[in-house]
């Protein structure tokens, strides 16, 4: 684990970047997230989901999959990737402060 | 008389039938099997049946043969659970009222889930090897076809066997040198991993030999629908894969009465506690085997360990007792490579597929995550092994737990 500075904030990440304490994330962390990860505006969609994100996480302990994501955030599957190019679920994760999804083996 | 009613003969619901059975007094408990249909499928042998390694035949018996006396097998299928009436509702009406359930109806790939596999195309250019007629289907393709562009696809994980498809891919390669055409197939490997496997180390070894064996790989591909007119893949964030053979493996799902019946994640799998299966919303229900949410392969080498433990779990349960048995995630499986090799890899829920040697008494040490002879063999003599102890609820000779033993750490790349 490493601390590193996000929105004059010190908070401890993993070596991919991914916030190790849901409680250590604000608006502003997910915004110095974003930036690093080439997304310059998070827009109320973007909040949408990120948000959508952290109460799944918090009452399940997993974050969603882009299926999951899909069916019951408000925002379909080809939207999440136009608004997080790549990988959806894995980068709207990241920005929502909470622990990497892991495929299953 | 107390009623345990297990949904599935397949390999858990027949594994756990076969073991409750041994424990339970058949004075005071009644055991009953419900499945579909009558047919037993050796599940690992259908990746041999598209290259005419095994015939349809050789992988599949009847469920009955498995099922031990002292237990009813109802043909019949599940329309609803109602748990909180502990009845199960079969279509037709009839009723299966129980004291405790348990959940084994495993997954079934679903090509209806993306659009276009389902079309004019399907077992022409767009095959699948994952049920009986899939896998002899794209056995007839394959004796027949002169080569082009073959994509290996997965729409999205968990699947069962997660290996398979790379297992697949190997063979068709050999398949293809042995018939004396591989420099006419372009192989390509399309995956919404980020790289060959699940986890780091042997997604590198996995992902040398893909190479070795000149598959492209196509990663981070997450499918939204095929082009039936084009042949091509299209994903999400609009990248294009062409085919002339397209093996797909479908997203794999629980069964449609789970949902039903509310008893499901957005999948159809159960979720449960990961150590013992005892469902996280009913305390007289288990979901084992395929059908659970565990986070750990979809594979009848986990429904097999979890089981020896499951058994004492159960038993404790039912008569008010703590379930001590806390069961790792523990899975091993041997990975055929083609040319008559394969490799092993062992692991559980924390401890990723490492290299190094699996010690076995008698026949063993088999080598972990390298191409040998051995192994190739021990994947071959697995079908006995399947029908005469397995199935039957028998303790093989290894460790339910994973072990650290012989394993080799690896650095992070």
């Amino acid at each position: 684990m490493t601390s590193k500075l996000l929105a004059g904030q010190d908070v401890e990440v993993d070596p991919e970047g991914f916030l190790v304490d849901a409680s250590q994330w604000n608006k502003d962390v997910a915004s110095a997230i974003a930036k690093e990860e080439g997304i310059d505006d998070l827009t109320g969609q973007h909040m949408q989901v990120i948000n959508f994100m952290r109460s799944e996480y918090m009452a399940k302990g997993t974050a969603p999959n882009i299926r999951l994501l899909g069916k019951t955030s408000g925002v379909t599957v080809k939207e999440l990737y136009q608004l997080f190019p790549k990988g959806p679920a894995k980068l709207a994760a990241k920005i929502a402060g909470i622990p990497k999804p892991h495929g299953c083996i | 008389m107390n009623r345990l009613l297990i949904l599935g003969g397949g390999t858990a619901g027949t594994i756990v039938a076969n073991r409750l059975r041994r424990r339970l007094d058949e004075d005071s408990w009644q055991i009953t099997v419900v499945d579909q249909d009558d047919r037993h499928l050796y599940q690992p042998g259908q990746l041999f049946v598209p290259f005419g390694i095994y015939q349809s035949r050789d992988i599949a018996r009847p469920r009955r043969q498995f099922i031990p006396d002292g237990v009813d097998l109802v043909m019949g299928e599940i329309e609803q659970v109602i748990p909180d009436e502990s009845v199960c509702r079969l279509i037709g009406g009839r009723e299966l009222p129980y004291d405790y359930l348990v959940i084994a109806t495993g997954a079934s790939p679903r090509p209806d889930q993306t659009p276009g596999f389902e079309g004019p195309e399907w077992r022409k250019s767009i095959h699948e090897f994952y049920t009986f007629d899939g896998a002899a289907a794209l056995a007839a393709k394959l004796a027949q076809w002169d080569g082009g562009r073959m994509a290996i696809h997965i729409v999205d994980m968990p699947i069962k066997c997660p290996v398979a498809p790379l297992e697949f891919t190997f063979l068709a390669d050999a398949f293809f040198s042995d018939r004396g055409m591989r420099d006419r197939v372009e192989m390509v490997y399309v995956t919404p991993l980020d790289g060959a496997f699940t986890k780091p180390v042997a997604a590198r070894h996995l992902g040398g030999i893909l190479e070795e064996r000149k598959v492209g790989i196509e990663s981070e591909f997450a499918v939204e629908r095929v082009d039936v007119e084009e042949k091509k893949l299209v994903s999400y964030d609009e990248r294009e894969v062409d085919f002339d053979l397209l093996v797909t493996v479908p997203l794999n799902m629980g069964a449609d009465y789970i949902e039903r019946s509310g008893l499901g994640d957005d999948l159809n799998y159960v979720p449960v506690d990961k150590a013992t299966f005892l469902s996280k919303a009913h305390d007289n229900v288990f979901a084992v085997g395929d059908a659970s949410d565990i986070p750990t392969s979809k594979a009848g080498s986990v429904v097999h360990f979890s089981l020896e433990l499951f058994e004492d779990n159960f038993v404790n349960h039912v008569h008010g007792r703590q379930m001590t048995k806390a069961f790792d995630g523990h899975a091993n499986c041997f990975i055929e490579s083609g040319h008559g090799k394969g490799l092993l890899i062992d692991f559980n829920y924390d401890t990723q597929p490492l290299p190094g040697r699996y010690p076995l008494p008698g026949l063993g040490p088999f080598s972990l995550l390298r191409e040998t002879e051995a192994n190739h063999w021990g994947k071959m003599m697995f079908r006995w092994v399947y029908w005469n102890l397995l199935l039957p609820g028998n303790n093989l000779p290894l460790d339910p737990l994973m072990s650290m033993a012989g394993k080799e750490e690896e650095e992070p790349a």
